[in-house]
């Protein structure tokens, strides 16, 4: 087990390692300087000497394996650089846009779940009953309409109809203004947490009923259980396996999706950060809050692979 | 089975394996949606291609600002008097543009990666599955928006970004079967009769996951329409005046149109969600009508 555990570290340190390796190589393909290319018209006037000066300042111009080290060497000590455009620490304000990306993935897979699992539950008790069928639309709704239009249209209709945009307040913390914070997230929340809960409905729903005629739940219910307990504690269980695949696979797209809603609803996350980052070509921000998005699907993926292992005591090893 | 004689066949009940496959996957709801819609998508984007749209897309009409939808003009028109039908056409044709490219290259990518990673020996296989998973620890939209970010914007630049993204899936999913696949008794009777690994791998396996293939190409697609529109959508798709959904459904809320004229709003993003929706159930038509086992409703 622990073995196991540790081998699961070292795979990931390894994926972690290609990840920032990826991303350093695709963000160098970029031809011209970033450093001058933010000065804009600016930059013609800059001398030979002061160009070389701000090179050597932000480290640009050196052999690429060099800057790929210093980067990779600076990133364990937790100095990921200094933003091009606002000359603060990419530390900072990863620091201050982290939580709020968190928050709001968080809230979303709870609602994925919720919407996933409920109907997913429900709608493989009765096939073709009244709830399967609006689960199945829920689900069409949720794979087929995009983020960006089901959160484009509830901003339009609460803003319109209901004179409502909580955004427009700026954005409250969490533990200052919990009530204000709620209200933010919530929507957002609601957006991703569609496209993920109609996956997961998919999944529990076939996995259900993969297990609805297998021989332990018909004993279970030949011994006269419960409904209930037969329904949580069997089905559901045994149907648990995929479903936490899915959602573990779902978080990916979720990490994705977090850039275009926290755009739509102008919450200050990641994703935010990360568009403002490559709309002012500001490199030291992209590359970082690429690596941390990567570094957390990759964790995610790993707790996933441990929990099935609670999951399911047959992939105990 | 192979014993039957025709004679003793019962008329009317043919085996489900006589059926073509186009009928079996009409025979199915899901598929049949999908043909259908599909079917709308391919064609709206060759009329926008060829320019049979009501009205030139890109001509402006400054007495006919932000009309709502009439006969005239059946998606209205937006703040600049373009009629949005036709704007949505040419923007299906772009999409589908950059969605084929997408899949094909990350469909030719990812198979080939994967037949050879479920083939070969550990070690290729090892370094492919190990390059896979780290591009797949970055999520694709991200790993797009990363590619176009550096490339810079256009079509061809945004088709490779949401290639790339897309390959790691196409590899999963053909590697289990070649898995299974290399030590079937054709293949093994194969290698003993010398054949060569590319004779093998290209004539006799291919074909056999040519199925999950086909699957995981109309699936793809479905997802190459959203990423092309969901980056448009933040701005990062081919520059105008190339029509593009994503940033059609943007200038409509940027302008704060979409309150007062919703159509401006509601074109757009109803072509995405058909060609989505479309390319999803057309892929879960063809699986069902593959393999009949591994239904999922």
């Amino acid at each position: 087990m622990l073995t196991n555990v540790a081998r699961r570290l070292l795979n990931m340190m390894v994926t972690l390692l290609g990840v920032s390796l990826i991303v350093f190589l695709v963000l160098r393909l970029l031809p011209g300087n970033a450093v001058t290319a933010q000065m804009g018209v600016s930059a013609g006037l800059l001398s030979h000497a002061q160009i070389v000066a701000l090179d050597h300042y932000y480290g640009v111009g050196k052999p690429f394996f060099e800057q790929y080290g210093s980067w990779l060497g600076s990133l364990f000590t937790g100095n990921l650089g200094v933003s091009l455009s606002s000359r603060t620490s990419v530390a900072s304000l990863i620091g201050t846009a982290l939580p709020v990306t968190l928050e709001l993935a968080i809230a979303s897979l709870l609602i994925g779940e919720l919407i996933g699992v409920l109907f997913g539950v429900f709608g493989a008790l009765r096939p073709r009953h009244a709830v399967d069928d609006i689960g199945q639309g829920v689900a069409v709704i949720g794979l087929g309409v995009p983020s960006f239009v089901i959160g484009t249209a509830l901003v339009t209709v609460m803003a319109s109809v209901f004179q409502y945009f909580p955004s427009s307040e700026g954005f409250a913390n969490l533990f200052q203004d919990p009530w204000l914070n709620l209200q933010q997230i919530f929507f957002p929340a609601l957006t991703l947490g569609l496209g993920i809960g109609a996956a997961i409905m998919r999944t529990t729903r076939a996995a259900m009923l993969e297990v609805t005629g297998l021989n332990y739940a018909r004993t279970a219910r030949g011994k006269g259980l419960s409904k209930r307990s037969v329904t949580w504690k069997h089905l559901f269980l045994g149907a648990l396996v995929p479903v936490t695949t899915m959602s573990g696979i779902q978080l990916g797209y979720l990490l994705g999706g977090t850039v275009v809603v926290e755009q739509i609803f102008v919450l200050p996350g990641l994703g935010r950060l990360l568009i403002t980052s490559i709309n002012n070509r500001d490199f030291p921000v992209v590359q970082s809050v690429i690596l941390i998005f990567a570094a957390g699907f990759v964790v995610v993926n790993m707790l996933t692979d441990v929990l099935y292992t609670v999951i399911d005591p047959r992939t105990r090893a | 089975m192979a014993l039957a004689e025709p004679s003793l066949a019962i008329p009317g009940l043919e085996s489900p394996r006589r059926r073509s496959l186009l009928a079996s996957l009409w025979a199915n709801p899901s598929g049949r949606v999908g043909c259908v819609l599909a079917g709308i998508v391919v064609l709206a984007a060759i009329s926008g291609a060829v320019g049979l749209t009501p009205y030139p897309a890109q001509s402006q009409n400054p007495v006919a600002t932000l009309r709502a939808p009439s006969f005239a003009h059946l998606l209205g028109t937006d703040q600049f008097g373009r009629d949005m039908f036709s704007l949505v056409l040419q923007g299906l044709y772009v999409s589908l543009k950059i969605s084929c490219v997408a899949v094909a290259i990350a469909g030719v990518l990812g198979t080939l990666g994967g037949i050879v990673a479920g083939y070969s020996g550990r070690w290729v296989s090892a370094v492919i599955m190990r390059a896979t998973d780290m591009l797949f620890a970055i999520p694709a939209i991200l790993l797009a928006l990363a590619i176009v970010t550096a490339l810079g914007a256009g079509w061809f630049n945004s088709a490779l970004a949401i290639g790339i993204g897309y390959i790691p899936i196409f590899v999963r999913v053909v590697r289990g079967p070649v898995l299974a696949l290399r030590e079937a008794g054709y293949v093994r009777a194969g290698r003993v009769l010398g054949f060569s690994p590319a004779r093998l791998l290209f004539r006799h396996i291919l074909p056999n996951v040519a199925g999950i293939v086909a699957v995981q190409t109309s699936l793809a697609l479905a997802w190459a329409v959203l990423a092309e529109a969901t980056l448009s959508f933040l701005g990062l798709g081919p520059p105008a005046p190339t029509a593009s959904l994503g940033e059609m459904v943007y200038n409509s809320t940027s302008q704060s149109l979409a309150a007062t004229a919703w159509w401006t709003l509601a074109g757009p993003s109803l072509a995405v969600v058909i060609a989505v929706i479309g390319f999803n159930f057309l892929g879960d038509g063809l699986r069902d009508a593959i393999d009949p086992r591994g239904r999922t409703r």
